[in-house]
């Protein structure tokens, strides 16, 4: 299936989605006043990708800023990916915070609580 | 007496002020905002910390009134636009301010003042509990907003949300939010 690429903004995150590689990147800040419409075509993918995926999907979330609007549709991206887990195929969710950054290291632990797929906590040290 | 804009304007305009913006709360104000309260940051010379903090209560700060803003008292529509909003970003000794204020009609005050006393009487934990709750079982409205902002608030910053509603006219209330980030966490 075909590579899903979208260049970031100001406000919206660089996502780069791999069928071929199994390997699913969002990064950057997530703040749009809507998000529905920027995550829609993601959960769309991940909808064609379950079909048929590799033994093992790599995500790697990676943000500097996401709103609470984001947050939902970052949920739905990882149910997405809970369902392809709970099949025959492995996820891993690495989740990466900057050194000190508690808020987000704890919105990982959040989504860690929620979603039954193994998640990683990587500190990005400067 | 009732209540007057630029009485209330000019009193939040205290301290040093990163911004102060009173008029249409737009996608794009939104974005200006943000870009020029980011570089003043930068000129504090703010731990990454606090910068991110005051960046993401202030994102948050500024979604709530885009998404709840109503429509404007009559007596107001001439002089304003619709979209209505104040925001003050203030650096103080040793906290941040965060203040915004917008019109809602008379029938939601009650509504809006019961959330945030909850939020108020909250644990941390307790805060932890319903913002995965609301994250995990609540839809996200047509506009995107999630009921999630204030919970959010709440727990990033670790204070009580400061509020006030004056009464404006028979129909309409001015909302007043007062957020506080302390810069030594």
């Amino acid at each position: 299936m075909e590579a899903l690429s979208i260049e970031g903004t100001a406000k919206t995150p660089t996502v780069k989605f791999d069928g071929h590689e199994g390997v699913i990147e969002i990064k950057g800040r997530s703040i749009p006043e809507n998000s529905i419409e920027f995550y829609k075509p993601l959960v769309e993918w991940l909808e064609e990708y379950s079909g048929a995926p590799l033994d093992l999907t790599q995500v790697n979330v990676q943000l500097e800023y996401f709103n609470t609007s984001s947050s939902k549709c970052i949920l739905d991206v990882f149910k997405k990916l809970e369902a392809i887990h709970k099949g025959k195929s492995e996820v891993i969710i690495n989740w990466h915070y900057e050194e000190d950054d508690e808020d987000m290291l704890e919105a990982g632990e959040d989504y860690e609580s929620i979603i039954r797929v193994p998640f990683k906590m990587i500190e990005i040290v400067e | 007496m009732s209540f007057d804009i630029n009485e209330y304007y000019s009193r939040l305009n205290g301290g040093d002020v990163l911004m102060a913006f009173k008029g249409s709360i737009s996608s794009e104000l939104i974005s200006n905002v943000l870009e020029v309260v980011e570089s003043r940051l930068d000129e504090y010379d703010e731990s990454s910390k606090i910068r991110k903090k005051v960046y993401n209560v202030l994102v948050e700060s500024l979604q709530n009134l885009y998404h709840h803003i109503e429509v404007l008292p009559k007596a107001m529509q001439k002089e304003y636009d619709d979209k209505f909003g104040i925001l003050v970003v203030s650096r103080q000794d040793d906290k941040y301010k965060i203040s915004t204020g917008n019109f809602i009609t008379q029938d939601k005050v009650d509504v809006l003042r019961n959330k945030i006393d909850k939020i108020n009487s909250m644990s941390r934990e307790e805060l932890k509990d319903m913002y995965k709750f609301i994250l995990n079982h609540q839809r996200l409205s047509e506009k995107g907003g999630g009921g999630l902002g204030l919970v959010d608030i709440a727990r990033k910053t670790g204070n009580q949300l400061d509020y006030t509603f004056e009464r404006y006219d028979d129909q309409y209330y001015f909302f007043n939010l007062d957020v506080y980030i302390e810069i030594a966490m």
